[in-house]
């Protein structure tokens, strides 16, 4: 754990005895109690993440948008201030060189969440592609993050704070105070919840971090891992940059379609992407349910027949939904739902077959 | 700290192993449970096979990862503990009597001497965890 990052929050993890691993460069807490436990915390009351490893990069300056609309696939036009808004950032070839939220702040400041491991590789990206007056800043070392992810989330954060919640729409954001301390609340997420993300200054973060548990103790909040973040987004079937993204991966094959804007205007990659579009994805995206005993991981070959047709991007056990399930990329003709396939576990072809995505789906 | 019997054998993969006669019995330790987390499947032998000290025994999954299990002795299973297939987490609530794993006829049963004590364990746990 030598020359890793530690988030502002890290001395409160050892103290709550977590789990720590390496995730992007990071010492990271992977489980409290323990991942399923901590999984259903969230699905069912509310748990609380520290992702102060994610990135934060400030771009600004007039001219903004335009630099923008010309980075990232996703029409943020359509984004008023006080809105978020989901992208991927691609090459000119198409391939995926992160996922990231992007905040409008107005005065033509924009605050992009990028992923940890990818942040310097998206700012030197982004630095090479500004134009005229527009810069961008690494703003990492500014911010913590925490996550208050579970359907008892608004209940839970609107006892410390006078905003009131219930205003602020899914993948909107204002400022605010929450238990005394300034924050960014923004309505978004990583695990297929309802629930609020909090930026806040590193220096506030413990004090936030023990004012959201101490106010949730009564309605069973828990400190939650990336252990437990990985399985929820992975019933959520929302994709992880490294295993579902990648340079090699286009939006298009992720079922990210939602994200690309042909009619929007120019952008890096727009052509190669509209070739692809037209000319079919060479793998799509799909979920997939062991029918045989074993369990799918990261890697493994997927197959027809005998014939690889595949690869497993993640696989898990699914703690909300007790099966064995898989996010695949499959060609094109193995992708019908009731498709049988198999896959490879330790040398042996086991049966699973295409079900429908997202795995899991909340009840508004 | 983790538990760890004293009328037990260990080996350095963290099975413990217990001796009657000539058969073993076999499970994986606290330690190994522990550090492994919440476990979600395993993966056994059948019963008849047979195995040298170290070959890999069957398979644990948490919910993170993969894990083999090896044998430390030599022999032939001769029983496996099916409830597991079902309740994988019973190797998490009860490593050492639920969560037994299988039960090996050994062939050599001189490999016992290689398996380490309790204070031995104990010592090793604390050089290298």
């Amino acid at each position: 754990m030598d020359n890793l990052k530690r988030t502002p929050l890290y001395n409160v993890h050892k103290e709550l005895n977590a789990k720590m691993v390496e995730f992007g460069g990071w010492e990271m807490p992977v489980q409290y109690e323990g991942i399923i436990k901590e999984h259903k915390a969230v699905r069912e009351r509310a748990g609380l993440f520290d992702v102060s490893h994610m990135g934060e990069l400030l771009l600004e300056g007039p001219g903004a948008l335009d630099v923008l609309q010309r980075l990232v696939t996703n029409d943020i036009s359509k984004i008023d201030i006080g809105r978020a808004v989901y992208t991927p950032m691609v090459k000119e070839d198409g391939g995926t060189l992160d996922d990231l939220l992007i905040y409008n702040l107005g005065a033509d400041r924009y605050l992009l969440v990028v992923n940890a491991s990818n942040k310097d590789k998206d700012l030197n990206w982004l630095k090479d592609h500004l134009s005229g007056k527009v810069n961008v800043a690494d703003k990492s070392e500014d911010y913590a993050l925490l996550a208050l992810q579970g359907p008892l989330a608004q209940q839970v954060l609107q006892k410390i704070t006078s905003l009131d919640l219930k205003a602020i729409k899914y993948y909107h954001f204002t400022m605010g105070v929450v238990a005394g301390i300034p924050c960014l609340v923004s309505r978004t997420g990583y695990t297929g919840e309802d629930g609020f993300e909090l930026y806040c200054h590193p220096e506030e973060a413990e004090k936030l971090w023990q004012a959201v548990l101490t106010t949730g103790k009564e309605d069973g909040v828990v400190p939650a891992g990336l252990g437990a973040r990985d399985t929820l987004r992975f019933e959520a079937c929302l994709p992880l940059y490294g295993n579902e993204l990648s340079e090699e991966i286009n939006p298009l094959m992720a079922g990210l379609g939602w994200t690309v804007k042909f009619n929007k205007g120019d952008f890096i990659g727009k052509e190669a992407l509209a070739e692809i579009k037209d000319a079919g994805v060479s793998h799509k995206l799909v979920g997939l349910k062991m029918v045989e005993r074993g369990i799918p991981r990261t890697g493994y070959p997927v197959e027809f027949n005998g014939q690889e047709v595949g690869w497993v991007t993640t696989g898990s056990y699914a703690p909300t939904l007790n099966a064995n399930l898989a996010l695949a990329y499959v060609k094109p003709g193995y992708a019908e739902e009731g498709t049988e396939l198999e896959i490879v576990i330790r040398g042996k072809g086991l049966k699973a077959a295409v079900v429908p995505k997202p795995f899991y789906k909340r009840q508004k | 700290m983790a538990n760890i019997p004293g009328e037990l054998k260990y080996s350095k993969e963290h099975e413990w192993v217990k001796v009657d006669g000539g058969r073993a019995v076999i499970g994986i330790t606290d330690y190994a449970q522990d550090s492994l987390g919440d476990i979600v499947f395993v993966e056994l032998p059948n019963v008849g096979d047979t195995f040298e000290a170290g070959d890999t025994l069957g398979v644990v999954e948490s919910v993170k990862a993969a894990s083999d299990i090896y044998t430390p002795l030599s022999g032939k299973v001769v029983e496996i503990n099916r409830e597991l297939e079902d309740s994988p987490e019973v190797i998490n609530e009860d490593p050492y009597e639920k969560g037994w794993m299988v039960v090996l006829e050994l062939s050599d049963p001189s490999q016992v001497e290689n398996l380490l004590s309790k204070e031995e364990y104990e010592q090793f746990l604390e050089e290298n965890a």
